[in-house]
């Protein structure tokens, strides 16, 4: 370590700056708007100071209760069948007696949907999933498995696991390589002690590679989780940018969105952005302590 | 030994098919962009068209996809350049230097890796209205700067592969601190700026909350506010004109990650296994 150097200060500068302003000064300013009626148009000098009105309105709110439902269910679905899919196959490829080749060549193919742009994605599935022209509908009635065309978009348990599942088919592949590093790391000698012991596969996978993994399946968990409740542009792109079918694909920072620049609600919004923050901290917290009590115990 | 091979066999079989079903979407997304608007109406098949000149006419003739493209590719790579040098400076600091706050700047950039990018978004955009940067690239661009993780990602990077003492002969030898910042650490940075460059250059690429609230003019778009444009505008009425501009924003970057899999990969399971 140096001494003392005024050049420090020059060579954090930038960060600093720009950091101060374009990040810790944008928060603090919508914290104030939450506190306001400001409409996001004519200037904030014009809006009304109302307190806590909004956090109040907030957790009254059925569109806010609603949004926050859907964003959960979509993300539980998504979760589930994500994590079935990638701890399977991570499974697959680590076992030892199996030896599957080709790891690298798979682990590329299941993870290049993560760096499609979402966008994209949503209105690829807008047009796929149509009810009269859509590729699926036109391929099942084909095959003969439906006899008239489903309006997927239309309904809301179907849109919702439309989301669910096209999250989960972008995803698997990344939670895959997560898995497959995190098994590949815990030492063999664990498994062959085991497999000497009579212990079955089944045994081996609960008292070995579950504890084992635990610090993994956390990081997997609380990004997933992070991510999830920020589910913004595939049900936006997916529907009519309302959450339609009936409010079903409306999630939390669609309701933001729309609420500051659709309704011009900017007050609102803000406190949306901020009630969204402490679902967010208060999720993250339960979770890392849930998972670290029981290694605990 | 017998049972095994036919596993083995039975597994590959499932994995293909898995393989197929996430390329289905993709593939019939090329199937469509080179049928006409008609032909898909009609039905759905497995084999291409030859309607792909006039899908693209019609597309082009509503929105001009490439410029969406370059529009990216501009902010991407302007994001990623900042944000791997101004990280690298910034890391460089933390690490070689003593200075007052220095604790502070670090405990406040881990507190801000777990904030939410929604947090400031109403705040950054009344803060770029008034600084008249709405309708701009510079709201997208600059908070480049400031990106937190990567600069604890450098950081630790550096602790575990700098040693002092070349700077103590860079020293003695008169190079200046930034000379040997430019010289030294950046060089020996690569590795750690390959990886978080990657990382921020599809983050940025794929961003689509920020420029939608940010971008007004149609001719600034980047292609994800480009592609939720196109579904309300005219293109929308010709299925084949949609699949293709969906295909442009997308095979690039499917053609790109060719090449560079292998250090995707391998960057996702380093910042997995560190986090």
């Amino acid at each position: 370590m140096e001494k003392t150097n005024r050049r420090a200060y020059l060579f954090i500068a930038p960060f600093v700056i720009v950091f101060l302003v374009f990040n810790i000064y944008p928060i603090l300013l919508t914290f104030y708007y939450s506190l306001t009626n400001y409409s996001g148009m004519g200037g904030i000098a014009n809006a009304e100071f109302v307190g806590f009105g909004n956090y109040i309105r907030l957790v009254t709110d059925s569109y806010f209760f609603e949004a926050f439902g859907n964003t959960l269910k979509i993300w539980g679905f998504n979760f589930v069948v994500q994590m079935m899919i990638a701890l399977g196959l991570a499974l697959l490829f680590s076992d030892i007696r199996l030896k599957l080749k080709g790891v690298g060549l798979f682990r590329a193919l299941f993870y290049l949907p993560n760096i499609i742009t979402i966008a994209s994605v949503a209105l690829l599935f807008n047009i796929l999933l149509d009810w009269n022209h859509g590729a699926l509908n036109q391929m099942l009635l084909s095959l003969g498995i439906i006899d008239s065309p489903i309006n997927w978009l239309n309904s809301p348990v179907y849109a919702q696991s439309a989301v669910a599942l096209i999250g989960a088919w972008m995803w698997f592949g990344n939670s895959f390589i997560i898995l497959l590093a995190g098994i590949s790391g815990i030492s063999r000698d664990y498994y062959e002690a085991a497999y000497i012991d009579g212990a079955s596969w089944w045994q081996s996978f609960t008292n070995i590679t579950l504890p084992q993994l635990k610090p993994i399946l956390l990081y997997v968990l609380i990004t997933s989780i992070i991510g999830g409740l920020q589910l913004f542009d595939l049900p936006m792109l997916l529907t009519d940018t309302r959450g339609a079918p009936q409010g079903s694909l409306n999630t939390m920072v669609l309701y933001l969105y729309n609420q500051a620049f659709k309704y011009n609600n900017f007050g609102y919004g803000a406190t949306l952005a901020y009630g969204l923050f402490i679902i967010t901290v208060i999720f993250s917290a339960v979770t890392f302590r849930t998972m670290y009590r029981k290694e605990v115990k | 030994m017998k049972k095994i091979t036919l596993l083995k066999a039975f597994i590959y079989i499932a994995l293909t098919v898995l393989v197929i079903i996430c390329f289905v979407p993709f593939y019939m997304m090329i199937v469509n962009a080179t049928r006409s608007n008609s032909e898909i109406l009609q039905g759905f098949t497995l084999i291409p068209g030859s309607a792909i000149l006039d899908n693209y006419q019609t597309l082009i003739s509503y929105m001009d996809v490439w410029r969406g493209f370059t529009n990216s590719l501009i902010v991407a790579v302007s994001v990623t350049v900042l944000n791997a040098y101004f990280s690298a400076l910034t890391a460089f600091a933390l690490v070689v230097y003593e200075f007052k706050w220095k604790n502070i700047i670090f405990v406040s950039f881990l507190v801000m890796m777990m904030v939410p990018g929604q947090l400031g978004l109403l705040g950054l955009y009344d803060l770029s209205e008034a600084l008249g940067m709405l309708d701009s690239y510079w709201p997208l661009i600059i908070p480049a700067i400031a990106a937190p993780f990567t600069v604890f990602f450098f950081r630790q990077y550096l602790i575990t592969t700098m040693h002092t003492s070349i700077l103590e002969a860079g020293r003695i030898d008169g190079a200046t601190e930034l000379h040997m910042f430019h010289r030294i650490v950046l060089p020996l940075l690569m590795p750690a700026i390959a990886t978080m460059g990657i990382f921020t250059f599809i983050g940025s690429w794929n961003n689509y909350i920020t420029p939608l609230v940010i971008l007004r003019s149609p001719e600034l778009f980047t292609l994800p506010v480009m592609m939720g444009a196109l579904r309300g505008s005219p293109v929308a009425m010709n299925l084949g004109a949609m699949y293709l501009g969906i295909a442009i924003s997308v095979v690039p970057i499917m053609i790109a990650f060719l090449f560079l899999s292998r250090y995707i990969i391998s960057s996702i399971t380093a910042g997995a296994i560190k986090g």
